[in-house]
């Protein structure tokens, strides 16, 4: 019995001591609790995946009976299959990796202890969600993320703008989330069941158009959580969260539970058909946006967030090719390249103070030549050059894209164009040049570089150590593109190297050509840096209209206190009891009783027309 | 007719209500010749006798049966609400121990209507003829009245008194006449007769209709249901805030258990007529609360708005009208008890002495200055965002799966929409607490008092329970939904 339950339970432990007893200790015991908690996680998974090779079928432990309602039954079951043995290793390998890095991060700052309480709070959650072996617990997995990213985006309280991204972030998901919710229901009244294997081995029965409301409604929650057209708004604010945070959570792990959720529910997706297709037209539209996006940015962590929003727009382009294998394949490389990106982003915040914008930033390529380096390596990966991690999933991506729909492939070799592009101007423009800051940029101490350097590897040997998709070739139900085709891998690399030439021209040889360039487009890029003005019509369109709603409609419509009035006098006089029921007497009281009266005359109404409906007529 | 003499063991179906009775005089005899300041020895003397009724309940569910002529019917269904009702007396007895010392108001008055008032709403969940529900509801209403306008010197309390005792009043008004329709249309007040009689196709449909409308009236006004939901907001904003979180949990939850019980136990047979209707006010509840929260300042009538959205989500599950919509009803009652008296207990300790701090901006900082506190009241609100792992979740889960089975899918469709937006409400307290700092205006709370501690953990473990092991209340629930037939 390998005790599944001690992967997610460890994370746990550290975050209740760390939570309770934090502010006490010292931030060494603190950074040991949550870094120890975190690897005897990774190692217990290592652990756990050697005896239970070569998991062909899930290995299920079921601990208690949660919920018994009839013939419905939900338990607190934990189960792993190749899926899950994937999720595990990135989420407690990289996971480890960045506790170690925000020790260093970290160190100075006074919420050493709740940050790291949280850390280890979001990695129990996360590993529940990967562990789940039904819908229910997998949700609450799912919000139990959404609630660690929460307390992580606005950790800096001190900066407002932290407070209002993670309200954000937290609400933007709460409509993912109830697409999610309304799915898991569907699931219930369909299946009467909500465990993985029941659902997903009765899936061929059902009829193809429920089966398609459910598909959709999981990609709403998906797209929540993902960051997706239209709810990817909240990611690019949610880099006000500590740098690295920002490569664990917002990077790495969270935002790919949407991949994986498609991923594990694939058989739905794939009975539906439709489903699968909306799910690749999402993928590739936000890639594409999203990339376009980043090419305007200025802020280093803004420019990586909107990439990460692109490269899962890839990740959800490859599910909906029904190439599910390489979609998970992308979400193991861009775990690795995007957690180097941002750890290396978040070597620069430090070394110069905090300076995040890249105008101001430059020149540090000889101050600290340990981030460069990786930093290079992780935009050949993204980039996709052989034999870079990504390349080898973004060409199994492209490939499948191919097969389903040319156009999409365009897209999506356009995109990887762009994503090469904006990567190295980032990194041209922060390491070549003459430094414009303040103040003597230093290379990062140990604990900030040895993650870095072991993530940096990855990024380069990610794609060819770990053959994911061959891994998974008989887990999805269906893998049409598979192999090799020589001439797209060409064109995919040569594309990338394009994108990385263009960078070099614009920002290393001809600096002025960018200026040119966005003088020359005018309103276009106006309309690109303000990133299509999408928040901005949000506010406009849903926000407002809500909050004025709910002002004026129901609080002057419904509710016509006068209390609010009298209460910010209260505590200086007391007067007598005559002057209140003057006040009751002028009006507040029979309007109150007013309501009641119309409120008995509605009921009265409609019961009246139900009792006349029911002389033959049943309505329901 | 000829009434023997009731047998020794219908005085065990009766048992918490007699010991409510006991205490609550007991306590009104003391008042006068205890008259020494700031002691707490009424409160205890009230949790010892919340606790021997709670004993009591327990006692009577092994002796299930009818009791005084078949006015009271002692079941699990009885029991589980008694149980509740008396729970919430105790914590709030616990949590006002602070409230009453602070305002120097520390009378055994209080305390012998709280008891009262419990006693009611236990008579109201036991009794199953509609006379003696009247009387519950009654003893419980008159009592509260008084809670409400408990502090004489404040003019907010004496506005939310009289309010709540006029506009309570006319609403029993409907009630009453309701019950006089269906004694002159059926000629009786047992639910159970009332039930047989119904059951004939020759029943005088609109007669019965009528006065149905009528109970529902008062009913929804008592459970602050919409349209009848507009005292609720100025009375718990008015009230001691340990009041309000009594008004908002125990005679709510009796209310409830009456509506349960006299439309499904009575009313079943002509529930086309009356579903609708109760469709309708579930969402009218769910969408003016949830909204009209969205906006408030002051967190007392923020989650006075909550308590009102919550009541919506209660009447999803009626609107269901089946076992399984009974037991979740009784099931998020539980849980909407735990989490809202919790809540508004915390309100109370950081509102300070004349409730002058009762601000959002009040809470700024304070997961920094009381952790413990800031860490309870964030269970609470979590619960009442629904977040799985708390009761809160599993109740809304119950709800919406039982409104499914019974195919309303559009209430559920707009019932989960609207609790998707009640999170940002919630999310400002959680904000403030967390991740503003406090400002030189914002108040310093006193430290959290050992009687109030335990009166926050009481109902946070009761939350996070019904949040990992629902199943044991849920299969009473279930157990005691079947009985009610």
């Amino acid at each position: 019995m390998p005790y599944l339950w001690l992967i997610p339970a460890l994370p746990l432990c550290g975050f209740l001591i760390n939570g309770l007893f934090g502010r006490k200790l010292p931030k060494m015991v603190v950074s040991t609790v949550a870094i120890g908690a975190s690897m005897l996680s990774f190692l217990w998974v290592l652990y756990t995946l050697k005896v239970l090779q070569p998991l062909d079928t899930p290995h299920v432990e079921r601990y208690f009976t949660w919920i018994q309602s009839g013939e419905f039954r939900v338990g607190a079951d934990f189960a792993v299959d190749r899926l899950t043995a994937i999720m595990l290793m990135v989420i407690t390998g990289v996971g480890t990796l960045i506790h170690i890095y925000s020790a260093g991060y970290m160190d100075h700052d006074s919420g050493f202890a709740r940050y790291f309480a949280y850390l280890n709070l979001f990695m129990f959650f996360m590993l529940t969600l990967v562990l789940a072996s039904n819908f229910l617990l997998l949700f609450v997995g799912w919000e139990g993320v959404g609630l660690a990213s929460y307390l992580l985006i606005g950790f800096w309280f001190d900066r407002k703008s932290a407070t209002n991204a993670g309200n954000k972030a937290f609400i933007v998901n709460r409509i993912g989330d109830f697409g999610f919710s309304l799915a898991i229901f569907l699931i219930v009244v369909t299946f009467g069941s909500l465990d993985f294997g029941t659902v997903f081995e009765a899936a061929a029965g059902k009829q193809q158009g429920v089966l398609t409301a459910i598909a959709l409604l999981l990609l709403v929650g998906a797209c929540g959580k993902s960051a997706q057209l239209p709810l990817y708004v909240w990611l690019p604010d949610a880099m006000e969260g500590p740098t690295p945070v920002s490569a664990l959570i917002h990077a790495a792990t969270m935002v790919t539970a949407g991949v994986y959720m498609i991923a594990r529910a694939s058989v739905i997706f794939v009975h539906s058909g439709t489903a699968l297709d909306v799910v690749a037209i999402v993928g590739v539209l936000t890639a594409a946006f999203a990339a376009i996006i980043g090419l305007a940015q200025n802020d280093i962590k803004k420019v990586f967030a909107y990439s990460t929003v692109s490269q899962l727009g890839y990740m959800f382009l490859g599910l909906g090719s029904g190439a599910f294998s390489a979609g998970v394949f992308h979400l193991v490389t861009h775990a690795f390249f995007k957690a180097t990106l941002f750890l290396g982003a978040g070597s620069v915040i430090h070394a110069c103070a905090g300076e995040q914008d890249m105008r101001k930033l430059g020149g540090l390529r000889s101050k600290t030549p340990i981030t460069f380096w990786c930093l290079v390596v992780a935009g050949l990966a993204i980039s996709g050059i052989p034999p870079f991690s990504g390349f080898y999933s973004k060409d199994e991506i492209l490939l499948a894209a191919l097969h389903h729909a040319p156009w999409m492939y365009v897209v999506g070799l356009l995109t990887a164009l762009l994503t090469a592009f904006y990567v190295f101007r980032a990194i041209i423009l922060t390491f070549f040049g003459t430094y414009k800051g303040e103040g003597h940029p230093h290379e990062a101490p140990l604990s900030m570089t040895l993650p870095l350097i072991v993530l940096a590897f990855l990024s380069f040997a990610g794609g060819f150590l770990f053959d994911v998709p061959r891994y998974l070739s008989q887990f999805f139900p269906v893998s049409d593109a598979s192999g090799q085709n020589a001439l797209l891998q060409i064109v995919a690399a040569s594309v990338g190297a394009i994108g990385i030439l263009l960078a070099v021209a614009f920002y290393l040889v001809r600096p002025g050509i960018p200026e040119a360039l966005a003088r020359n487009l005018g309103g276009t890029y106006t309309l690109v840096y303000n990133k299509f003005f999408v928040d901005e019509i949000y506010d406009a369109a849903i926000v407002q209209p809500t909050l004025v709603g709910s002002r004026t409609v129901l609080l002057k419509g419904v509710d016509r206190g006068l209390l609010d009035g009298i209460v910010s006098g209260t505590g200086e006089t007391v007067r007598g009891a005559g002057e209140v029921f003057r006040q009751i007497q002028s009006g507040n009281i029979r309007s109150y009783a007013t309501w009641v009266v119309l409120g008995s005359v509605f009921v009265l109404i409609l019961v009246g027309i139900g009792v006349l409906a029911a002389s033959g007529v049943v309505i329901r | 007719m000829l009434i023997s003499p009731p047998a020794a063991v219908e005085y065990i179906r009766f048992l918490p209500e007699i010991i409510l009775s006991i205490f609550g005089t007991l306590l009104m005899v003391l008042n006068p010749l205890i008259r020494k300041h700031g002691s707490s020895i009424f409160g205890n003397i009230s949790i010892l006798g919340l606790v021997a009724a709670l004993l009591g309940a327990i006692y009577a569910d092994g002796q299930v049966g009818q009791a005084f002529s078949r006015m009271i019917v002692n079941d699990d269904f009885a029991n589980f609400f008694r149980v509740l009702v008396i729970a919430i007396g105790i914590v709030i007895v616990l949590g006002s121990y602070e409230f009453l010392s602070r305002e120097r108001a520390d009378t055994g008055e209080f305390h012998s209507l709280i008891l009262f008032s419990v006693a009611g709403q236990c008579i109201m969940v036991s009794s199953n003829d509609l006379i003696l529900i009247f009387i519950g509801l009654e003893i419980s209403s008159i009592a509260t009245y008084i809670l409400a306008g408990y502090l004489r010197d404040d003019r907010r309390a004496n506005e939310a008194a009289i309010k709540y005792f006029l506009l309570g009043s006319f609403a029993t008004a409907f009630f009453l006449y309701g019950i006089s329709l269906i004694y002159g249309t059926t000629g009786s007040t047992n639910l159970t007769d009332i039930h047989v009689f119904l059951s004939s196709p020759s029943r005088p449909l609109l007669l019965v209709g009528v006065s149905a409308a009528l109970m529902l009236v008062g009913l929804t006004f008592k459970v602050s249901g919409a349209p009848f939901q507009v005292w609720a907001p100025d009375v718990y904003q008015g009230a001691p805030s340990p009041v309000s979180a009594f008004l908002s949990a125990g005679p709510k939850a009796a209310a409830f258990a009456v509506f349960l019980r006299i439309f499904l136990t009575a009313f079943p047979s002509i529930s086309h007529q009356w579903w609708p209707v109760i469709w309708i006010s579930a969402l009218l509840s769910m969408t003016i609360g949830n909204f009209a929260a969205l906006t408030q300042s002051n967190i007392k009538r923020m989650l006075a708005y909550s308590s009102i959205a919550h009541a919506g989500y209660v009447l999803v599950a009626i609107t269901a009208h089946s076992d399984i919509g009974a037991a979740a009803a009784m099931f998020y009652l539980a849980a909407y008890a735990c989490m809202n008296v919790g809540a508004f207990i915390v309100v109370s300790h950081i509102a300070g002495k004349g409730e002058k701090h009762v601000g959002i901006s009040d809470f700024k900082g304070l997961g920094v200055r009381q952790p413990i506190t800031a860490a309870l009241l964030t269970i609470f609100l979590l619960s009442l965002v629904g977040v799985p792992l708390t009761g809160g979740f599993f109740g809304k889960f119950y709800i919406f799966q039982a409104a499914l089975q019974s195919n309303m899918i559009w209430l559920t469709v707009l019932g989960l929409l609207n609790s998707a937006v009640a999170a940002y409400y919630y999310l400002r307290i959680i904000g403030a607490m967390y991740m503003q700092e406090a400002v030189a205006s914002t108040p310093v709370p006193q430290p959290l008092p050992r009687s109030t501690r335990f009166a926050l953990l009481l109902p946070a473990l009761g939350t996070i329970i019904l949040g990992v092991f629902p199943s044991a209340v849920l299969d009473f629930a279930i157990k005691s939904a079947n009985f009610l037939k």
